[in-house]
């Protein structure tokens, strides 16, 4: 069997901070209920510039530029010890709100974006080159007069985009009675569509991939793209594909709350290893509601509001080619409607299951990605050190199952788990940030077996009540299988003939005596 | 320390966290403890 | 605690009265159980939600603290694996304060 393998990985993070204010929902709902509350006065006094964002030790370990296991020995909290501020990473790029402005300009097909002359003139030599056309960068001569993009602000036909509190653009409404086409929700698609186009640019230019080769591409964000007829009716995947101008590729969305990355992977492997496409990307870009989530808590504890950034993946999932690191499709897990919601039967199911199917232990996997929160955004928040958790969840089954002791649940944590570190984006950090650092280790030798697993709360949705997950096995590439192409027929004939050679043979012999 | 008899004539209102002790999870529970369950409901922070 | 929760608790009890429900938890953190706690009994100490200003004085547990009670192999499929996981005595301690302190009798 040639399993199908991982050819490249891209991450990428967009400093928000205005948008942060005009688009977090902790923020928005702050402002209808309380718009005079200590905590929205004090907010912008948190608020984190650039460079302190692109020094943060996270965020250079989500896009490549140190591994996560540097973040249980860097001095803590690891806002208040900066590390070298680099704008590009081995996996992606950090980009600045400005930037960010420009690409959603060139990412806008319907002319909803308006930028200020001055404001699309101060950017343009500023945009992230790679991949992105004259075409593309001619969108930004698009320009308006800011009184123009003042009034339409004024009267909420467009939500305004800011720079340090000033205005520089607004986003236009596609619609001007259906709500889910106001200025609001084109904003979060936008958002959302702009920052999975950086992810896939990223992925194209670090990987040498010549974008016509990509025939498909599976979106995994959590954003709804329609009209009221049709509010989800989705395709934001081809929709960045055109963008990034993969022009031979189609494409679909996948949707899982934060367990929709997994299932992406899940059905790209399953497309290539069926022959079906050769090269499959599974993207997603970032949720502008979920900026600040957390934030009045850091307000309150003197911290910096950490919610500030937009992440965004790609992977590029391929046929095998005999060195990459290959996706196990024989051994995947996966959360049954009737398996229960207990983390018992959660970890049971998703993790435990496939690995006894195959006559594997927990402790046959070298490295666990489960969700990869960065702890100091949720702890002072209440919310606990998620990645820790789901480690020792799985540490603990290990010891149920009597695979490992309990006194060497501990030790099973921090050799098997990572620190976490991605930006609590939803769908983001579920497992997928670790796929660049575990292709690098597979690559190397230097583990031997990684599972990723993605979990959704499907409950938010109100349809039900169920949790869900799936997990995957990655493993080096054992060198490609070669089909030899032989039939029934000829085996049958191959036979015939060494028996006739046979007989022969022994007549001879019995002849000669 | 309280006891079953205490639950049988109230009214549970389940508060479970996703990253605790689930919803569902607690209902099993208090169904054998006693007491009528009126909603249940599961937090999710992140 | 979750806004919409607090609405629902605080609609909850008064229809059936304050001394008839009894809040259940399951939260992972003795922080924020201990939070939600002081929420249902004395009202929100971070004046966010409905329950601001309004002490209800409800019972609450946290499930943990109720092992006694549970069907043994009930708990030990839905809750015992997470007695690896979380801090069940940080917990159960935090629950006790938060009952000592705001709760009458």
């Amino acid at each position: 069997m040639n399993f199908p393998v991982i050819r490249g990985t891209a991450y990428v993070l967009v400093h928000a901070p205005d948008i942060l204010l005009g688009h977090g929902t902790t923020i928005t709902m702050e402002r209808l209920k309380n718009p005079d509350s200590e905590y929205l006065k004090a907010l912008p006094g948190h608020l984190r510039s650039f460079q302190e964002a692109v020094g943060y030790l996270p965020n250079q370990v989500y896009i490549g530029n140190a591994h996560p296991r540097q973040l249980a020995e860097h001095p803590s909290p690891w806002y208040q010890h900066p590390v070298e501020a680099k704008t590009q990473g081995k996996y992606g790029q950090i980009l600045g709100q400005a930037e960010f402005y420009g690409l959603m300009k060139i990412a806008d097909s319907f002319n909803l974006v308006e930028l200020s002359a001055e404001f699309a003139a101060s950017i343009k030599d500023r945009m992230p080159a790679a991949n992105l056309s004259p075409k593309h960068l001619a969108q930004l001569d698009k320009t308006r007069d800011l009184s123009e993009i003042i009034d339409m602000v004024g009267s909420h036909q467009a939500d305004g985009l800011y720079l340090n509190g000033q205005l520089v653009g607004c986003v236009r409404e596609a619609h001007d009675t259906d709500p889910n086409l106001s200025a609001h929700v084109v904003f979060e698609n936008l958002v959302c569509k702009a920052s999975g186009v950086l992810a896939l640019v990223n992925l194209l230019e670090r990987f040498q991939i010549d974008p016509k080769e990509i025939d498909y591409i599976i979106e995994t964000s959590e954003e709804a793209i329609g009209d009221m007829n049709q509010r989800g009716g989705g395709n934001l995947a081809k929709a960045i594909g055109e963008i990034a101008n993969c022009v031979n590729a189609s494409g679909a969305d996948i949707r899982g709350f934060c367990a929709g990355p997994a299932h992406g992977i899940l059905n790209a492997a399953a497309l290539v290893q069926a022959g079906i496409f050769k090269n499959v990307v599974v993207l997603a870009g970032g949720s502008s509601a979920k900026l600040g989530m957390n934030s009045r808590d850091h307000v309150n504890k003197q911290m910096p509001a950490l919610e500030d950034m937009i992440g965004g993946y790609a992977v590029l999932i391929s046929e095998n080619d005999g060195v990459n690191p290959v996706i196990r499709t024989d051994i995947v897990g996966k959360h049954k409607i009737g398996s229960g919601s207990s983390p018992q039967a959660v970890i049971q199911a998703i993790v435990a299951d496939p690995l006894e199917r195959n006559g594997l232990k927990i402790t046959d996997v070298d490295i666990f990605a489960p969700e990869l929160q960065n702890p100091e955004i949720t702890v002072p928040a209440g919310a606990g050190d998620v990645p820790l958790a789901n480690y020792k969840m799985i540490g603990a089954m290990a010891v149920k199952r009597g695979e490992l002791d309990k006194s060497e649940l501990a030790q099973f944590t921090s050799t098997r788990g990572m620190t976490g570190f991605a930006p609590t984006q939803g769908h983001i950090p579920s497992g997928v940030p670790l796929l660049g650092m575990i292709r690098d280790e597979l690559l190397e030798g230097r583990i031997k077996r990684a599972m990723v697993i993605g979990k959704g709360s499907l409950f938010l949705g109100r349809m039900t009540d169920l949790f869900d997950g799936i997990s995957l096995i990655l493993e080096p590439n054992q060198g490609l299988v070669r089909e030899t192409g032989l039939d029934l027929e000829e085996i049958k004939e191959h036979i015939r003939l060494a028996l006739a050679e046979a007989i022969e043979k022994a007549a001879d012999i019995l002849a000669r005596r | 320390m309280v006891d079953k008899a205490f639950f049988a004539d109230k009214k549970i209102c389940i508060l479970g966290d996703r990253d605790g002790i689930p919803g569902p999870a607690i209902a099993e529970c208090m169904q054998t403890v006693g007491g009528e369950i009126l909603f249940t409901s599961t937090e999710c922070f992140v | 605690m979750d806004m919409a929760n607090q609405a629902r608790i605080k609609e909850t009890a008064e229809k059936y009265g304050t001394d008839k429900v009894v809040v259940i938890l399951g939260g992972a953190e003795a922080e924020s159980a201990g939070l939600t706690a002081e929420t249902v009994i004395a009202g929100d100490p971070t004046y966010a939600g409905p329950l601001t200003n309004v002490a209800l004085g409800l019972a609450v547990y946290h499930i943990f603290e109720l092992k006694d009670l549970i069907d043994p192999q009930v708990y030990d499929e839905q809750i015992s694996m997470m007695e690896m996981v979380l801090d069940v005595e940080e917990i159960i301690n935090e629950m006790n304060n938060i009952r000592s302190q705001y709760q009458e009798g």
